[in-house]
């Protein structure tokens, strides 16, 4: 039931979205003209494409995000059982703790988390 | 406490039995029922969100707000909408068509979607998986595609580096947001939404009494990270319109750009309801122990107190937003990775060294 439901609630979003633009189409105004196209750098003609390379930090934060969070999901299913376990839970997660502050740290002493 | 699953059994019975209807109608008329409540619920909320914007930003600044458009103004967000449905929609030239299409639905996507994941009262979840809080977060994170697709579909320089400044924030303070959840999560249990708040009624149960010391300094930072994910406050640098016009949207004209509005708002409206339902009890009423003051408030009903909980904590945020200056790039990505990342790292292993001695009230 939940996955009809969890269907249903992205549709909605779709229906949403194709509905407001429907209509936006209907009633808005339509006319066109060349300089219309052009990409909006407040009054000045845009020089060569947009799609230039970027600041290499922003990679650089995205891999490390990849690392953490695929280590933060393990710790979900964890998190869960850790009443039942009590300190064995404690013991049991340690390690694996461990080596994500070991991480973080091994990152931050190579200077990752800095914004050169 | 109003148990608002006997009027869905009812519905659910009505259809079946009263009418006859077999499986299949009854269903698709049911998920027809949702959407449509889902719509009007999120419309709702983002016109008064939005005047509440208007109205707490302008009281901040000593200004009066929208005050010509009905009494007090309260019509403003009315006009605005209609202005937006009568504005043409073009793209720019040279964009990346699909990418600059597909942007919009994806960022609604992911504000519909974890919107549809708040418990309203008692029985009134309309998702409630078992996996609630963890599907949650992967729902919202679909929004930072939105937002990445957006910026760089448009062939706008100031988009792509709104784009890039964007997704680095939002990826980065996912983090400590999914930290901070699974540190509630430690406490409760499970993960499903309506069991979060059920392990939360009773005297002093709601989870910030719960986990004394490391939920409130949880609860603390979800709400810094909250606000950055929301796209708000001091960390609004992806569409830092001083320096960026509008960041990754502007080059969406009319509707288009009402989307990533619409999605603002209602984001922090969730970010709002998630700090509500996991740190302070969702639509579970104050209950202090004695039986006489227990009893009224009980008899208050849950979805008051789930959106008055959450207004204040959206007023909070909003207090906030007007508050404190706007960050720059490095000071953003420092607070989140060496301050906010030990501390929840810190706090987990806090949380879980007072459930597994049993030191939580």
């Amino acid at each position: 039931m939940y996955f009809t439901l969890f269907i249903t609630v992205i549709l909605t979003a779709v229906v949403l979205v194709v509905g407001a633009y429907v209509v936006a189409k209907l009633i808005g105004p339509r006319s066109y003209n060349p300089v219309k196209g052009e990409p909006f750098e407040c009054g000045i003609p845009t020089r060569g494409t947009s799609w230039i390379p970027v600041h290499v930090g922003y990679y650089l934060f995205a891999i490390l995000f990849l690392m953490f969070d695929i280590e933060t999901v393990f710790l979900y299913p964890w998190a869960v059982v850790v009443k039942q376990f009590g300190a064995m839970a404690l013991c049991s997660i340690g390690f694996f703790m461990l080596v994500l502050v070991f991480g973080l740290a091994y990152a931050w002493r190579k200077g990752a988390l800095e914004w050169k | 406490m109003f148990d608002f699953s006997i009027v869905t059994t009812w519905f659910d019975s009505l259809l079946r039995q009263t009418l006859g209807l077999g499986d299949f109608w009854s269903i698709l008329i049911e998920c027809i029922l949702v959407g449509v409540l889902i719509l009007a619920g999120y419309a709702m909320l983002a016109i008064v969100l939005i005047f509440m914007e208007r109205k707490v930003c302008a009281y901040f600044q000593c200004r009066l707000g929208p005050m010509r458009v009905g009494p007090w103004g309260i019509f403003q967000v009315f006009a605005d909408v209609l202005k937006m449905l009568i504005k043409e929609i073009f793209a720019v030239d040279k964009a990346d068509k699909l990418l600059y299409c597909v942007a919009p639905f994806l960022v609604i996507i992911a504000s519909v979607g974890t919107f549809s994941f708040l418990p309203w009262n008692k029985g009134a979840e309309i998702l409630d998986f078992n996996v609630g809080i963890f599907l949650l977060t992967a729902v919202s994170s679909i929004g930072v595609i939105g937002i990445f697709m957006a910026g760089w579909g448009s062939n706008n320089k100031y988009g792509v580096v709104s784009a890039m400044r964007g997704a680095v924030q939002l990826i980065s303070y996912e983090m400590s947001l999914g930290l901070c959840l699974v540190t509630a999560v430690i406490l409760t249990g499970t993960m499903q939404v309506s069991g979060i708040v059920e392990a939360q009624t009773g005297p002093w149960n709601w989870l910030i009494f719960q986990g004394h010391v490391p939920a409130i300094i949880a609860f603390l930072v979800f709400l810094v990270a909250g606000n950055a994910e929301a796209n708000r406050g001091p960390f609004d640098l992806a569409e830092a319109e001083s320096e960026l016009t509008a960041g990754y949207h502007t080059e969406y004209s009319g509707m288009g750009f009402g989307f990533y509005y619409l999605a603002e708002y209602l984001n922090l409206f969730v970010i709002a309801g998630i700090a509500t339902t996991v740190f302070l009890g969702g639509w579970a009423p104050v209950n202090i122990g004695i039986e006489a003051f227990d009893a009224v408030m009980d008899y208050i009903p849950g979805i008051v107190w789930f959106l008055g909980k959450t207004f204040a904590i959206v007023w909070l945020l909003m207090w906030i937003r007007w508050t404190y200056p706007r960050l720059r790039i490095d000071q953003i990505l420092k607070l989140e990775w060496k301050y906010l990342m030990p501390l929840c790292l810190l706090n987990l292993v806090l949380m879980t060294i007072i459930v597994a001695f049993g030191w939580h009230f």
